[in-house]
C-alpha cells in the first residue's frame, strides 16, 4: 500500500517536472523547427516537412548577420576585457584591504547594477552626441561597465576571499614580491572562478538591449537590436526570424553550458555559492 | 570565517602604516570606480535636466523649476505607467519566485537521471536575450505559424488574442518574463537546498516531524537568505522591464502595457521631450532603490537567523 503511493508521488512529481519542461523548451524547438522550414511550407504544416536551409543561407550570406555578429563580439568582449583588467585589482583590493568606505565603496559598485538603464541612457544620449560618442565602439563598451564591472568585482572578490591569506603570508615570508604572488600564486587559484565570471559578464553584454538601442546607430548595431528589423513587419519571412533568434541565442548557450558550475555565484553576484 | 580572518590580519596596523601604503587600496579600486562613476554623471545631470524644458529640437533650453514635474504627477499617463510598472513586477515576481522554488524542490526530491538533464537544460531561457525570448514566443503565438494556436483549437479556443487584445497583452508579456526568468529562482533555490546542514533534518526525524512541519521551521529558514536574493534581482530587473515589452507591443496595444521606462523613452526620444521624460524614470528610480534597500535589509536579518539554526 505504502509502495504504492509512493509510485503515484513520484509519477506525479515527474510529470509536472515534464510540463515545465515543456513550457521551458519546446519554445526553443519549435524556433528551430521554424528556422528549417521554408516559406512556401511555412503556413501548411506543423512537424512533418521537407527541412531546408535556404533560411539559413539566406541570412547567414546575403544580409549583414555576421557584421551585427561582429558588432557584438567587439562590444561585448571590450566591455568585459576592460573589466576584467579594472575590476581584478579593485576585486583583490576589496577582498583583502580594510580601509575606510570599504562596504561603501562596494555597495556603490553594486547599486550600478540596479540602476534604471533609461536614466542612465537619457542623459548619455546628450553627453555622447556632444563627444562624439554616440554610435561607437567606445561609447557602447564604456556604457557597458554598468553591465560588466559590478558582476565581475563582486564574484572575483568572492572567490579572492576564499583564499586564505596565510598562503600570501608564507610567500611573502618567502621573498616573493607582491605581484609575483599576485600573478604566480592567486591568480591561478581564482582562474576558474574569474575566466566563469567573465564569460557570465560577456554573455549579459551580448544580450544587452536598451544600451545599443539607443546609443548605437548604423555605424554600431549589436545583434539584439539587428533582430528587431526582422520583426514586426508585414512581409515577415518566419523562417529568416527563426534562424535570426537561433544564431543570436547560440554563444550565449554555449557559453552558459562552460560555467555551469560556477553559474550560480555568477548570476547571484557571489551571494550564494552554488 | 576565512574572510574576518584575513581583514584582521592585514588591517592589524593600518593606521600605523606610511600614507603610501595605507592610499595603495584606493589607488587600486580607483580605475575601476573612474570608469563606472564617468558613466553616473548622467544621474546628477539626470536631476538637473528634470527641472528645465530641455528639447532635442531647440537650440536653448530654460529653467522651469518643478514645471515638468508637476505636471506629470497630476497627469494620467504618469499614474498609469505606474500602475503598468507595479502590475507588471508584482506578477512577473510572484509567478516566478513561486514556480523557481517548487520547480527545485522537484529537482532536488527527485534527484534521477531526468531531474539532472532538466538542470542542465531549463537554464536555456535564461541564457537568451530577452528580446530574443521575445521573438521565440512571436513564433509560438502568431496565429497563421504559431502552434499554440492549433494546441488551444483542439480545446475549442479560437483566435486568443494574446499581445493584440488589450485584455491580454499583460498576461501575455508576463509569461514571457516567467518563461525567461524562473530558471534565475530555480538556480538559486537548488543551490540553496543542496548546501543545506544533515544535522537538524536528522535530528528533527528522531523527533517526528511532520514533512510540512520541518518546510515550515527548517527549510524555509534556512532557505530564506537565497530566496531574498532572487527576490531582489528579479524584482529590480522587474520594475525596469524594457526589451520584453518594447519587443513584444512597443508598450500596445493603445497604452496598455506602457511602464515607465517606455513612457520615459517615448517622451525623450519620439516627442523629444527630454526634460519632460525625466521625472517619470527618476521615481522609477527612487522606487527601485528604497525597494533594494529594503530586501537587502531583511536579507541580512534572515542571514542572521539562519546561520543559528544550521549550529
Amino acid at each position: 500500500m505504502k509502495t504504492g503511493k509512493k509510485r503515484v508521488l513520484s509519477i506525479l512529481q515527474n510529470g509536472l517536472l515534464a510540463i515545465y519542461a515543456i513550457f521551458a523548451l519546446f519554445p526553443l524547438v519549435w524556433m528551430l523547427i521554424l528556422s528549417f522550414k521554408s516559406d512556401t511550407e511555412m503556413f501548411t504544416t506543423t512537424f512533418v516537412f521537407h527541412p531546408t536551409l535556404s533560411n539559413y543561407t539566406e541570412v547567414l550570406m546575403n544580409s549583414d548577420y555576421f557584421r551585427y555578429m561582429l558588432d557584438s563580439l567587439i562590444v561585448s568582449g571590450g566591455a568585459v576585457l576592460i573589466s576584467v583588467l579594472a575590476g581584478v585589482p579593485a576585486a583583490y583590493a576589496l577582498a583583502r584591504y580594510d580601509f575606510k568606505k570599504k562596504e561603501d565603496i562596494a555597495f556603490q559598485i553594486l547599486s550600478f547594477k540596479f540602476a534604471p538603464e533609461i536614466l542612465v541612457v537619457l542623459p548619455l544620449f546628450m553627453i555622447y552626441q556632444k563627444l562624439g560618442l554616440y554610435d561607437t565602439y567606445f561609447g557602447l563598451i564604456w556604457v557597458y561597465q554598468l553591465i560588466s564591472m559590478p558582476l565581475l568585482i563582486w564574484v572575483v572578490r568572492g572567490y579572492f576571499e576564499d583564499i586564505s591569506v596565510e598562503i600570501e603570508h608564507a610567500a611573502q615570508v618567502d621573498g616573493y614580491s607582491w605581484y609575483q604572488i599576485f600573478f604566480k600564486m592567486l591568480l591561478p587559484l581564482i582562474k576558474p572562478g574569474l575566466v566563469s565570471a567573465a564569460l557570465l559578464a560577456f554573455i549579459f553584454a551580448w544580450n544587452s538591449f536598451t544600451f545599443p538601442l539607443m546609443l548605437g546607430g548604423i555605424n554600431v548595431q549589436p545583434i539584439t537590436v539587428a533582430v528587431t528589423k526582422y520583426l514586426g513587419t508585414d512581409t515577415a519571412h518566419y523562417g529568416q526570424l527563426a534562424v535570426a533568434a537561433t544564431v543570436s541565442a547560440l554563444p550565449a548557450i554555449i557559453f552558459a553550458l562552460c560555467i555551469q558550475k560556477h553559474l550560480v555565484r555568477g548570476l547571484s553576484f557571489g551571494a550564494v555559492k552554488g | 570565517m576565512a574572510k574576518k580572518n584575513a581583514t584582521d590580519k592585514v588591517s592589524c596596523n593600518m593606521n600605523a602604516l606610511p600614507l603610501k601604503t595605507r592610499m595603495r587600496p584606493y589607488l587600486i579600486v580607483a580605475p575601476a570606480l573612474i570608469i563606472t562613476i564617468g558613466i553616473m554623471i548622467p544621474f546628477a545631470m539626470a536631476i538637473y535636466f528634470s527641472l528645465t524644458n530641455y528639447s532635442f529640437r531647440m537650440p536653448t533650453y530654460k529653467f522651469v523649476w518643478f514645471e515638468n514635474w508637476i505636471k506629470i504627477l497630476k497627469s494620467e499617463d504618469f499614474w498609469r505607467a505606474l500602475w503598468v510598472t507595479l502590475r507588471y513586477a508584482f506578477w512577473s515576481t510572484l509567478v516566478e519566485m513561486v514556480l523557481g522554488m517548487g520547480v527545485a524542490m522537484l529537482l532536488n526530491k527527485l534527484n534521477n537521471a531526468f531531474s539532472k538533464i532538466l538542470r542542465v537544460v531549463l537554464i536555456f531561457p535564461l541564457m537568451i536575450a530577452p528580446i530574443t525570448a521575445t521573438i521565440v514566443w512571436q513564433l509560438m503565438l502568431n496565429s497563421s505559424v504559431g502552434i499554440v494556436e492549433k494546441f488551444l483549437n483542439v480545446f475549442g479556443v479560437y483566435n486568443f488574442p494574446w499581445a493584440a487584445s488589450p485584455d491580454t497583452a499583460m498576461l501575455t508579456v508576463v509569461m514571457i518574463d516567467v518563461w525567461v526568468n524562473t530558471a534565475f529562482v530555480m538556480l538559486l533555490v537548488l543551490a540553496g537546498l543542496q548546501s543545506l546542514p544533515k544535522s537538524p533534518f536528522e535530528s528533527a526525524k528522531i523527533d517526528g516531524g511532520s514533512a510540512w512541519f520541518n518546510f515550515k521551521n527548517l527549510t524555509l529558514p534556512m532557505l530564506k537568505p537565497s530566496l531574498y536574493i532572487a527576490l531582489l534581482f528579479r524584482l529590480m530587473a522587474a520594475l525596469q522591464e524594457y526589451a520584453i515589452i518594447f519587443g513584444l507591443t512597443k508598450g500596445g496595444p493603445g497604452d496598455t502595457l506602457m511602464n515607465l521606462s517606455l513612457t520615459a523613452h517615448l517622451t525623450g526620444f519620439k516627442f523629444q521631450k527630454f526634460g519632460y521624460a525625466l521625472p517619470y524614470i527618476l521615481v522609477l528610480w527612487v522606487i527601485v532603490n528604497i525597494t533594494a534597500k529594503q530586501i537587502v535589509k531583511r536579507q541580512r536579518a534572515a542571514q542572521k537567523q539562519a546561520s543559528g539554526l544550521e549550529s
